[in-house]
């Protein structure tokens, strides 16, 4: 124990660097996941079919690719076609796009589960489709989408790792550099595993948080 | 001031309006009754675009109803609609909803907007429910609140979608009389209702409707207490008399 103690203060500031680029990862591909995909819900339901079908077609695409692929094919084959990324505009772009198609479901269960006679009503006040969407739907649909939302949140922060693959020295590639130069892989990994239920555990509270607010109404 | 012009309109291959031609005029109350599924609620819903029809023509006012096209947006803020099921944005206060027509379409100013929506309030009782949420409100007063909300946006005409069918027996009256009022007051209205007794009272005309088609129509009274057509005797025997 006190031997882990002593590689903790040791190994601790190095792997605090590594916890910075996850939460820059995590909260970069958050950003992006979520407005991508409240771009393809909002098709989704626009009703516009052509809009709804290139939606879905999208959707479909995106999740039956595995991340760590589409991390590749954006890191290592789209220089190819002349369009460079740093290792951290990769992961955040592809984590992001590969997390849109989870939010975009998320929203589009939260919209279709708002009452039609809610829509109707908009309408006849006059309301246009995005007026109605702005000012009737989203706002009574964002109680229902909060709790998954945030569970989205808590996988995003766990599959950050992925970006290692990268080479994006964030929290596992740092742990894992430090294991393989020290030996020491018990207290490292110990450490990495206990740095993500750190960040892990605020998510899990808020999540708690929605769901008490949601049922509440 | 609106036209309707052997309306048709089908809901797959079930055809629930068969050819419908009436007219409202201006400060006109017009009560439709009869049987559930006879197609009612349809033609108002065909009036402010919620549905389309398949052949005929509505006009409001002469402009042609088009649920597709955007001039529907103009014809709903003169023709304004009252729901069964209130339809109350349950996210936003009392006032909120009143206001958020004029506000949000057509931009008044918020100072204006509050002041005529808690005017409204007042006209149908509630003046003392503005900073209230819809959930914590009776039905009938939840309807007197979709009433001002209608009311808000100035409309030349209300649609009423069987506005007491969803209420407790004895919250019923609250919102007929506030209805009774606005007639009084000259408003225009088209009312599907099982009331017969407000439609007696306080209509001009009623419509008769049953398998999609106008059966009969005249002076509130005369078709209320002399209906003339066996199907018109038997519903509201029916009606008034359910034992």
């Amino acid at each position: 124990m006190q031997k882990f103690f002593h590689d903790a203060v040791e190994f601790v500031p190095i792997l605090l660097q590594g916890v910075w680029l996850t939460i820059v990862v995590t909260v970069g591909s958050l950003l992006l996941s979520t407005v991508l995909g409240l771009v393809w819900a909002l098709m989704r339901v626009s009703g516009i079919r052509v809009l709804a079908w290139l939606s879905a077609a999208l959707i479909n695409v995106i999740r039956g690719i595995p991340i760590i692929v589409l991390l590749f094919y954006i890191y290592f084959v789209m220089p190819d076609f002349g369009i460079a990324l740093t290792a951290l505009q990769a992961a955040i772009i592809g984590l992001g796009i590969a997390y849109s198609a989870y939010q975009a479901e998320n929203f589009r269960a939260g919209i279709e589960a708002i009452d039609k006679g809610q829509i109707e009503a908009a309408q006849t006040i006059g309301m246009g489709w995005w007026l109605t969407m702005r000012r009737v739907v989203l706002p009574q649909a964002i109680r229902i989408i909060l709790p998954p939302y945030g569970n989205i949140m808590i996988m995003m922060l766990k599959d950050s790792s992925q970006a290692s693959t990268i080479t994006v020295a964030e929290l596992a590639l740092q742990g894992k550099l430090i294991a393989s130069s020290t030996f020491k892989n018990t207290s490292v990994f110990t450490l990495v595993a206990l740095m993500y239920l750190t960040m892990s555990i605020p998510l899990i509270l808020l999540v708690r948080h929605f769901e008490n607010k949601a049922n509440r109404k | 001031m609106i036209e309707l012009n052997d309306v048709h309109k089908s809901f797959g291959k079930v055809e629930v309006l068969k050819g419908i031609t009436a007219s409202v005029a201006k400060s006109e109350v017009v009560c439709i009754i009869g049987p559930s599924g006879s197609g009612k609620s349809t033609i108002l819903r065909c009036i402010n675009g919620l549905e389309s029809y398949d052949r005929g023509e509505i006009s409001v006012e002469g402009a042609r109803v088009d649920s597709n096209d955007r001039s529907i947006v103009a014809i709903r803020t003169q023709v304004s609609m009252v729901f069964q099921r209130f339809n109350l944005f349950p996210h936003r206060t009392a006032l909120e909803n009143v206001i958020e027509g004029p506000l949000y379409v057509k931009k008044e100013p918020r100072e204006q907007a509050v002041a005529r929506g808690r005017a409204l309030l007042a006209q149908v009782g509630l003046a003392d429910k503005a900073e209230v949420h819809p959930p914590k409100l009776s039905g009938g007063q939840q309807q007197r609140v979709a009433i001002a909300r209608a009311l808000a946006m100035q409309p030349k005409a209300i649609l009423f979608d069987e506005p007491t069918s969803a209420l407790d027996p004895e919250l019923v009256g609250e919102v007929l009389s506030v209805m009774r009022k606005l007639a009084d007051d000259g408003m225009t209205m088209v009312v599907v209702t099982h009331e017969m007794g407000f439609a007696r009272d306080v209509a001009d005309r009623v419509l008769f409707i049953d398998g999609g088609v106008i059966v009969e129509q005249g002076a509130a009274k005369s078709v209320l207490n002399q209906p003339q057509h066996p199907r018109t005797q038997d519903f509201l025997r029916r009606v008034l008399h359910p034992l």
